[in-house]
Formats: structure tokens, sequence, C-alpha cells
């Protein structure tokens, strides 16, 4: 067989370069994701009024019938915020995609000689990004309505490290939904409920002693409830101070990441 | 293997069945575009051309077969060939968000060009595809037209030897049209190998040196436009009849005029012929004298349609489901049929 060689531009790309290149890849597409956050800055303004409405609600609202002994409300509920923020946040994950994969714009990517890898990490290394601009925010507004950090600001950080972790390794498995979805709209129906269940029968806003007993179990083990444990433990350390939820913490973040991001990129692979 | 060498894009019996719909959407398509030329691969919807080009972009992997783009395997070596390929959608797969500027600099980025080439690059394609002005504008605002351009502009920001064109021009006004052809030309007069899928027999006309008309997966003709068209002739000569009646009759005057056989379709007869304007008249004149009136007489170029009926004895049909399937799945609208109403193969093949 005859080959023709390659034009110049066409150089093949040693395999020490294409580690390089992943990352290249990556930082492009997420480029790119972010881009496209700022040319609707609508939807950004809306999707950040939404935790803000939580907080005001939770603290004005609620707040007043929930009693945590030795803990104002506003910092037990908190932590819970940041949670249920990120976890809400990974809606953005899904729909993004479900919008490449229908639009076309995934069967361009595929054509092109990137990292096969780069079209989701760069989704959820944007969607990261944007996190880390909502929790900011978040906290500002929390400050603003009697939040105080009852640790130290060097264990709030780690804190807010461990919730962006988790919504980080969250946003793979959304990733998948967004890809099974037959267009954008039907992924942002599809995650709300895997969303509600965990995220509010959690200790995320009230104590889980409150509920009733069958529910108890599934509250205080699931990993929503064990996140927003260790971070109330490192960002305000009450009575429900809990070291040990760090480190399941961790744990359930590292199983998501190793489960959910190779099952991602199968899917990936699978929608031609 | 050594008579390949002149060929830029090789593919030997493809097959892909879609699972869902149980479609062989190829069923053995073998094809092969010189370098430096135009292919065009003809077809109506759902005859498989789209799968041909996805698979030969290395999107999809066949079922069977293989396939080469300059004498690189598709499949084995599906990053090289990503290097040296350039595909444009009929669906214009680019970045609503984004303008065209930043549109054409990531698929440069990602095409491994550096920062400041893709910046480069993106001028020159901007203004080579009469953007400039457009450039740092976002998407949203582009019209058709303009969008397609820039489509195709990205395709090409690594210069790549051979592009995929998947029905370029579908759904533009004549003039963008008149103005892509422009642009592949040039693109081709430069060197540049082109596959492209079409509907428009004009189009492939124009534009191919070679063409390929497939249909249910099949490659059903090849040949270079000149010769599809003396198979077919070149004209088509249409009689509508007053009364359903006298169809047939008509039909049996007007036979002896052309060396094909008339196609009947309810009140209309339809003559294929080298020389319309001479045949109508004659159409005239002999019904007039048979006493049978006609509601109208028109002339037309041949359809996709006719080659159809021409090669295969039936219209080209609806979309098969595997591909419709593959389509929706991907949220494609689906667009009108290069087709007439409801499409009887019996009906039109009576006479």
């Amino acid at each position: 067989m005859t080959t023709i060689a390659l034009p110049t531009t066409a150089a093949p790309v040693a395999s020490g370069h294409r580690l390089r290149w992943m990352f290249a890849d990556i930082l492009t597409v997420t480029w790119r994701n972010l881009l496209a956050l700022t040319r609707t800055p609508e939807a950004l303004f809306f999707s950040t009024l939404q935790p803000i409405m939580f907080v005001l609600l939770f603290a004005y609202v609620f707040g007043g019938a929930i009693h945590i002994p030795g803990l104002k409300y506003i910092d037990f509920l908190m932590p819970g915020i940041f949670v249920q923020t990120v976890s809400f946040g990974a809606v953005s994950t899904a729909v993004g995609l479900s919008e490449d994969l229908h639009k076309g714009l995934i069967e361009r990517f595929r054509a092109l000689p990137m990292a096969r890898s780069a079209v989701l990490a760069g989704r959820t290394t944007a969607d990261l990004a944007r996190n880390v601009f909502v929790v900011a925010l978040i906290t500002a507004v929390g400050y603003a309505v009697g939040f105080r950090i009852g640790t130290n600001v060097g264990l709030f950080l780690c804190g807010a490290l461990l919730v962006l972790a988790y919504s980080y390794a969250l946003g793979w498995g959304f990733a998948t939904i967004g890809l099974s979805a037959s267009n954008a709209e039907t992924a942002q129906v599809m995650v709300f409920p895997i969303l509600f269940p965990f995220t509010f029968a959690s200790s995320a806003f009230v104590p889980v002693g409150s509920m009733p007993g069958w529910l108890q179990a599934f509250a205080k083990n699931q990993p929503v409830s064990q996140v927003v444990s260790a971070a109330r433990s490192l960002m305000v350390v009450g009575p429900v101070h809990d070291s040990n939820a760090v480190w399941i913490s961790l744990a359930w973040i590292f199983g998501f990441l190793i489960v959910l991001a190779p099952v991602a990129v199968r899917k990936y692979r699978r929608v031609a | 293997m050594s008579n390949n060498s002149t060929y830029a894009v090789e593919a030997h019996d493809l097959v892909k069945v879609f699972p869902r719909g149980k479609v062989r959407a190829l069923d053995g398509v073998s094809l092969h575009v010189e370098e430096g030329t135009i292919l065009g691969l003809l077809g109506p919807n759902g005859a498989g051309k789209t799968t041909a080009v996805r698979i030969l972009s290395t999107i999809l992997n066949p079922d069977s077969g293989r396939a080469s783009i300059l004498g690189h395997d598709v499949v084995k070596e599906a990053q090289t060939v990503r290097q040296i390929i350039g595909l444009a959608g009929q669906y214009a797969a680019v970045d609503e968000n984004l303008t065209g500027r930043e549109n054409i600099r990531m698929v440069g980025r990602l095409s491994h060009m550096s920062w400041k080439a893709s910046g480069v690059r993106a001028t020159e394609l901007l203004e080579n595809f009469g953007l400039s002005d457009a450039g740092d504008r976002v998407l949203k605002t582009y019209s058709g037209g303009m969008r397609r351009r820039l489509d195709l502009a990205a395709a090409l920001v690594a210069r790549p030897p051979v592009l995929f064109l998947d029905e370029p021009t579908t759904g533009l006004d004549p003039q963008s049209r008149q103005d892509l052809w422009v642009v592949i030309e040039n693109l081709v007069a430069g060197g540049t190998t082109v596959l492209l899928t079409t509907q428009y027999l004009e189009e492939a006309d124009r534009l191919a040196r070679n063409i390929i008309v497939v249909d249910h997966g099949r490659v059903i003709a090849e040949g270079t436009p000149a010769e599809l068209k003396a198979n077919l002739g070149t004209s088509v000569v249409s009689i509508t009849l007053s009364d359903d009646e006298t169809v047939q009759k008509a039909a049996g005057l007007v036979a002896s005029l052309s060396d094909k056989e008339p196609t009947i379709d309810h009140n209309v007869v339809e003559l294929t012929v080298e020389n319309g304007p001479q045949v109508g008249a004659e159409v005239l004149r002999t019904l007039d004298a048979a006493g049978v009136s006609i509601a109208g007489l028109a002339l037309r170029e041949p359809s996709l349609d006719d080659v159809f009926l021409s090669l295969t004895g039936h219209k080209s049909e609806v979309e098969t489901e595997g591909e419709a399937a593959a389509e929706s799945k991907k949220g494609k609208p689906k667009h009108a049929r290069a087709r007439g109403p409801e499409s009887d193969a019996d009906g039109r093949d009576a006479a």
C-alpha cells in the first residue's frame, strides 16, 4: 500500500506531547464553555439568584421553626446551602452537554484530532469554575444575613474545597445523564428527581434527628449529608462536629470520580 | 494494492447497520475520490450519504469494510486521519454563543495550532469568506448563509488536504448557494480533495468530476455528470391531461417520441428526451390530431427523482428508519424530502 506523505501541518504527535495536548484541549473547551457563559449573562444572573433565594428563604422563613441546640440556624444552614447550590449547579453540566450533542457540535469535535476526554473534562472544569464564583457569592450573601465562620479562614477554605471537589465528581455523573437524554429539556427534568431526595432528605437544612426513623438511616449515610457534615465541621464546628465525615466525604468524592468518570467517557464514546 | 496511490479517499464495501431501526444504512458501498477533485455523493434523504461521510470522517466505525484517507485507515489510524480532514455539516456545527473568530480559533486550537497561529488564520479565513465585518459578532446574529460560510471556514482552519461537505447548501437561498459553490471550486483549484453529498443534481453537475448515486445504502450508478445525463436525457416533457381516462391513450400516442418509456402519475404523463422544445411541439400536434385535450404542458430539467426513476424504476423513497432515528436522535429537523407527493412506485411504473 502506497502511503502519501502527510502535509507538514499534520506532523504525527509524539506520545510525550499527547499529555500536553490533552491539557491544552481541556483548556480550550473550558475557555469556550466559559465564554458561552458570559454571552448569556441573564442565565448566569438568574442561576445565581436561585441560591440567594434559598439562603433568604431558609434563613428568614423556615429558619425560625428549626432549632439547633447551641448553634445559630444561619451557621447550621450555610454549609448545607453550599452543597445544595453546587449540586443543583451540576444541572448545567447535563444540559450543556446535551445541547452540544444535539446541536451537532460534538459531531465536529469527534472529527478533530483532539483528546477524546477533553469535551467532558472541559465541561466539568468550566462548571467547576462557575461553582467557585457562586460559592464566593453565596458566602458574601451569608455574611450579610449573619453567617460567621466558626473555625478559621483556612479551615473554611478547606470546607469550600471539599464542597467544590464533591460538585466536580458529581458533574461526571450528570455528564452521563446529559449524553443519555434525548434533548436538553429532557436532561433538565431528568436530573431533579435524582437531586431532590438526596438534597432535602439530608442534613443540609434540618437535623436528621427530626426525621422519621426509617428515613434517618438513609439521610444520615447518603453522600450529601456526609459532605454537609464535613463542611459544617470544617467551617463552623459545633455540636454537629464530626471529623469522620471529612474522611467519608473524601471517600465518596474519589468513589464518584473513579466510577462516574469512566462511565461518562464510555457513554461519550458510544453516542455517535 | 499498488493502484490506489492517486486516490485521496477510498472505501471498500462499507456496511453499517443501525440496530435500532434494523436498517442497513450502508449495504456495501465502495467509492474513491481522485486527489484534487470533487466526488459528488448524490441521493435522497436516508440513502446513506451522511452515514458514509461519518464513517470516512472517523465519527462512526463501519460494521465491515474498510476505508482510508490518503492511505491512512479511518479506524486504525483515526487520530492521524483527523489531522488531514476537514468536515462541514449540513446542520452547521458551530457554537452559537461564540463569535465567528472565536469559533475558528477554537477549531484551530483543537487541531493543535498555536494560539497565535489560530488567530492569524482566523483573520485570513474571515476575510476570504467575506465575514471580516461579522467576525466579532456572536453567531446568533448570523444569517443562514453566513453560518454555512463560517462552518466551512472552521473546517479549513488547519488547511486539510481532504474535505467532507455534507449537504453544504441544503436550505440556502440561490445566491448563497452560488457563493458557496464558488468557494468550493476555488478550494479544489488550490488542490483540495472534496467529497460532497447533495440532494441536488444541479449541484453535483456543477461541481463534481465524478458522481456516485446511492439509494438504500447501495451505489446504484456512478460516472461523470455527462455520462449520467447521457443516460438520462436532458429534459423532461410533462403533459397534464384534462381527463384521467385519456392518460393511457395519450401515453401510447407520445411513446414513440422518446426512446424511454413514458411515466404516468394520475393525469400526468412524462417523457424524458434529448430535445425538449422540439418534442414538446410534437406532443401538441400528436395529441391535438388525436383529439386528446390537455390541461398543461411543461418542460423541465431532470430532477433527482428523474435520475432515480431512470436508474431504479422507482421514485426516491422516504428516508429509512435507521437514519431517521439516528437523525432525530441528534435533534435534527426533518426537512422536506427531495421529492413530490406520495410515492407509489407501482403506479409510476405503469405504462
